[in-house]
């Protein structure tokens, strides 16, 4: 099997899988970064978000070269202890109920405030809809989006 | 998930342990349920060293230093009783919340009871014990500190943690946990009023909210051990059919591939002594994968080429849509509760209505798909992951593996969603039948796919209700259920409006399906709930009279003194039906605004919910839902809130856009891009308020849920005309649009 090289939330991993093995997969299995979730696994519920050079992307349908030269960060590496804005955000609100799917919400908004600091709400509910809860936290979710982009400023 | 409102009480009499610490400290704990056994067999804890920890009933652990560790027996699946129930015996303990750590609890069914996450009933029925957990050990450890001073207990205070007696000397619980342990656990303790409350009504966020945003491994997905293997299994691709052969030459070969085999043996075995367990899993032998990691024996599996037969026949909605309508129509119904005679009322009514709804199957599409862990030794069976029936399923596993129940080991994740698929252990017999053959740590992994064609669906009803109407009254009311598989408990026919009609009868058919169905996050009523209470809003029409009114007129009639089955209160239902016509600002809306009014009962809970759906750019949209909830006293009111808007927002979006067809035998959507579930865009805005009586605490995982597609198709009959008879509502998109001649300007 081939060896790749990733950085991944600053550090420089080496891991040695199949070519096809999408990258949500490594950062679980391979690099034991278990915060990235597994949810539907055709990037349609959000819960495997990672960021992509910032941008947030869906790691289960990635590929390594995909993101050969680039750098990835998962929820492990948004911040050292929890204190990114967004993560504060969701703890002041306290967003989850099961919290599965909270790692992927959270990968989503920070990206997403990041390049749009100022949002309207119909802005926040355009950027978090690729995002499942299926306890339906939307409520808190809103806000706490709200809330990390007036800290943010 | 059927409840008794005659059991509700526990503190009868107390059955306590306690014990001292190897590592020093105090243990002490009550069993919930075997609180209503007479005997008390508590002891002073002797032979400190003899003690193990694991031994015993841990509800609370208090180290020398006076930290307070407080263990959650329950299974946590996102309702937040992980964070609530230990509140509880803080409360009663009297000590702060900061000081104090939770620890999830593992199963251990010789120290604790009703392990399980289901029928809203963690909060309810721990209600007195937790409190009696709390208050014994706050007492035994005055006692113990009153006796080091030589004064009379009732001498001394306590706050926080720190005991004062009259003369202002003060000792912490560590100080004295030593000597508490030791003594007899008292009985009868008195408990707290509503009113000297510090930890219980303020708002308490999640005990696992740093772990959570933080991405720590959590979760049975986000398990692993030494040495594990990640198993991927092929089932029968449709429901009734059977394995016949297979040719696994191409998987072997594979990357990461450890071994290919089949299961199915053990389960037969214990299909003779539990022949019920094949309502949630087939006896069919399965191809299991064995690979290195979970993509590697997900991908092995798909190079596996199998040949299955029929068994049974292949099912489809299509049929099942002719065999309910034909059951409906039948005469092969048993009645579940007959008061009067309904057909004479019939006979004799002015006006009848009678309609028909008809709901779909539902999967449970909980975000972190199946999965558990096993490890078959000669020692112990280990098993760790996320389930709502610890006890349940760990005797499934003994018995499949004829072992001793002490033999199984079972330890709960937290739990990335429940909604009733967690109640049915199926995943973990699976894997347990797996590790025992592999002779390795095995965690068993489901897809998408596999979670969604190999689930334990809600499953599809049909109800007809008829209603008599005599000299303006409701005379008769009589509700036929057509289900597959199964029926509605035996409760629901004492929901309302049971006791508010002369003549009322429930009757239920069912079709007996190979396809496996099970609870479903408020089961029966989840549907039933939108069904009666569209039709009470279609009844109040042809009575031309006030849609509430008709509510509270049918209330009057209720006597529960008189007829112990009836499972509501009328007059708490009639409280929040009047805190909803306020919150909600009911009638007095502008005319863009239709609402849709709804009050329900169910998990011993009072919910009435009012949806407001606006006319926008000629279009109705669904704006929000005012939630008015009389749970009895909330004991977390920021984790209390967000399971009111979840419950709300879960039974938006499934009448909504819920729906899983069967094709041959199969469902037509297996993943998010053909299943869809309410994301951010679809959800209306929920405003909650909880009814402040000082009453024990009841339901809250559940009952949120039904009323809300009641409301939303009542607003929508408001805003279009149309009716709504079927779920889910998108399925019929034309009755969702205001008729073009209303549409002016």
């Amino acid at each position: 099997m081939p060896t790749y090289q990733i950085n991944v939330n600053g550090a420089s991993k080496t891991v040695d899988v199949a070519e096809d093995t999408p990258v949500l997969w490594v950062l679980r299995d391979h690099l034991d970064l278990v915060g990235t979730k597994y949810g539907c696994g055709i990037g349609q519920c959000g819960a495997c978000t990672i960021h992509v050079d910032g941008t947030a992307m869906r790691s289960c349908s990635l590929t390594l070269a995909q993101i050969d030269g680039k750098s990835i960060t998962t929820i492990e590496g948004l911040s050292e202890d929890g204190t990114h804005p967004v993560q504060e955000a969701w703890k002041e609100m306290d967003v989850p109920q099961c919290g599965y799917c909270q790692a992927g919400q959270i990968m989503t908004a920070s990206a997403f405030l990041a390049k749009n600091p100022n949002p309207s709400e119909e802005d926040i509910e355009n950027a978090m809809n690729g995002n499942i809860c299926r306890c339906a936290t939307y409520t808190r979710i809103r806000k706490a989006v709200q809330i990390a982009a007036e800290n943010m400023d | 998930m059927s409840t008794n409102n005659t059991f509700n009480t526990l503190n009868r009499r107390a059955f306590l342990r306690n014990s001292s610490l190897a590592g020093g400290g105090l243990l002490i704990g009550f069993n919930l349920f075997q609180a209503c056994k007479p005997k008390v067999i508590a002891e002073p804890a002797i032979d400190l060293a003899s003690l193990d920890y694991n031994d015993f009933n841990a509800f609370i652990k208090i180290a020398d230093n006076g930290a307070v560790t407080i263990f959650s027996p329950n299974p946590e699946v996102g309702q937040g009783v992980k964070t609530s129930m230990p509140m509880i015996i803080a409360e009663e303990l009297d000590v702060a919340w900061d000081n104090v750590y939770v620890e999830q609890g593992i199963l251990d069914t010789n120290n604790y009871t009703r392990q399980v996450a289901g029928g809203s009933q963690s909060i309810r029925f721990g209600w007195d014990a937790l409190r009696q957990t709390g208050a014994a050990a706050k007492q035994m450890l005055v006692s113990a500190a009153a006796a080091r001073w030589g004064v009379d207990p009732s001498e001394c205070t306590v706050s926080e943690g720190i005991i004062t007696n009259a003369a202002g000397e003060t000792l912490g619980y560590g100080d004295v946990v030593k000597d508490a342990a030791q003594l007899e656990v008292p009985e009868n303790v008195p408990l707290k009023k509503t009113s000297e409350y510090k930890i219980m009504g303020k708002d308490t966020p999640n005990v696992d909210i740093d772990k959570i945003i933080t991405g720590k491994s959590l979760y049975g997905m986000d398990y692993k051990t030494e040495g594990m293997v990640y198993a991927s299994v092929m089932r029968p691709p449709a429901f009734g059919q059977k394995l016949v052969s297979y040719d696994d030459s191409a998987a072997r070969a594979m990357p990461g591939v450890v071994d290919i085999f089949t299961i199915g043996e053990k389960l037969r075995g214990l299909t003779e002594s539990v022949p019920r367990i094949t309502s949630i899993i087939s006896d069919s032998d399965k191809i299991v994968v064995l690979a290195n990691s979970t993509w590697e024996a997900m991908k092995a599996k798909k190079a596996i080429k199998a040949e299955w037969e029929e068994v049974t026949k292949a099912e489809s909605t299509e049929e099942h849509d002719k065999i309910l309508t034909s059951l409906l129509d039948g005469n092969k119904f048993e009645t579940l509760r007959s008061d009067g005679n309904v057909k004479k009322a019939f006979a004799d009514a002015d006006q009848v209505l009678e309609r028909t709804f008809e709901s779909p199957f539902l999967p449970h599409s909980c975000m972190e798909p199946m999965n558990f862990f096993a490890n078959v030794t000669e020692e112990k069976v280990h098993l760790v992951g996320p389930i709502q029936t610890p006890e349940g399923t760990a005797g499934f596993v003994a018995q499949l593996l004829g072992r001793e129940a002490d033999d199984i080991h079972l330890e709960m994740t937290r739990i990335g969603g429940g909604f009733g698929r967690r109640l049915y252990g199926n995943f973990a017999i699976e894997a347990a039948e797996i590790a025992d053959k592999a002779k390795k740590p095995v965690k068993l992994v489901f897809s998408r796919e596999e979670d969604m064609e190999d689930g334990i669906y809600r499953m599809s009803i049909k109800y007809r209700i008829k209603a008599g109407v005599k000299d303006g009254k409701v005379t008769a009311y009589h509700l036929k259920e057509a289900a597959v598989n199964s029926n509605m408990y035996g409760l629901v026919p004492n929901f309302f409006p049971a006791g508010a009609i002369e003549n009322y009868q429930v009757d239920t058919a069912k079709y007996d399906s190979n396809i496996t169905t099970g609870a479903w996050r408020a089961p029966y009523t989840n549907f039933l709930a939108y069904a009666e209470q569209s039709f009470f809003d279609e009844l109040a029409e042809l009575m031309e009279v006030d849609k509430i009114q008709l509510r509270l007129d049918l209330l009057d009639n209720v006597k529960p003194e008189e007829d112990e089955r009836i499972q509501y209160s009328p007059d708490r239902m009639k409280e929040v039906i009047k805190v909803a016509v306020e919150k909600s600002g009911w009638g007095k809306k502008p005319e863009h605004v239709h609402q849709g009014f709804v009050n329900y009962y169910c998990h011993n809970t009072h919910v009435a919910e009012v949806a407001d759906v606006e006319i926008e750019n000629g279009e109705p949209v669904l704006k929000k839902i005012t939630c008015v909830v009389d749970c009895g006293i909330v004991v977390n009111p920021l984790g209390a809130k967000n399971l009111v808007e979840g419950g709300v927002l879960d039974g938006v979006g499934h009448s909504m856009f819920g729906e899983l067809a069967f094709k041959d035998g199969k469902p037509t959507a297996n993943n998010f891009d053909k299943y869809r579930l309410l994301r951010i865009k679809d959800a209306p805005v929920v405003e909650t308020h909880f009814i402040d009586n000082g009453l024990s605490p009841t339901g809250l995982g559940e009952p949120t849920l039904p009323p809300a597609g009641g409301a939303v198709a009542n607003a929508f009959k408001s805003a279009t005309g149309n009716r709504l008879y079927k779920q889910p509502f998108t399925k019929t998109p034309e009755l969702l649009k205001v008729p073009e001649k209303e549409i002016i300007g």
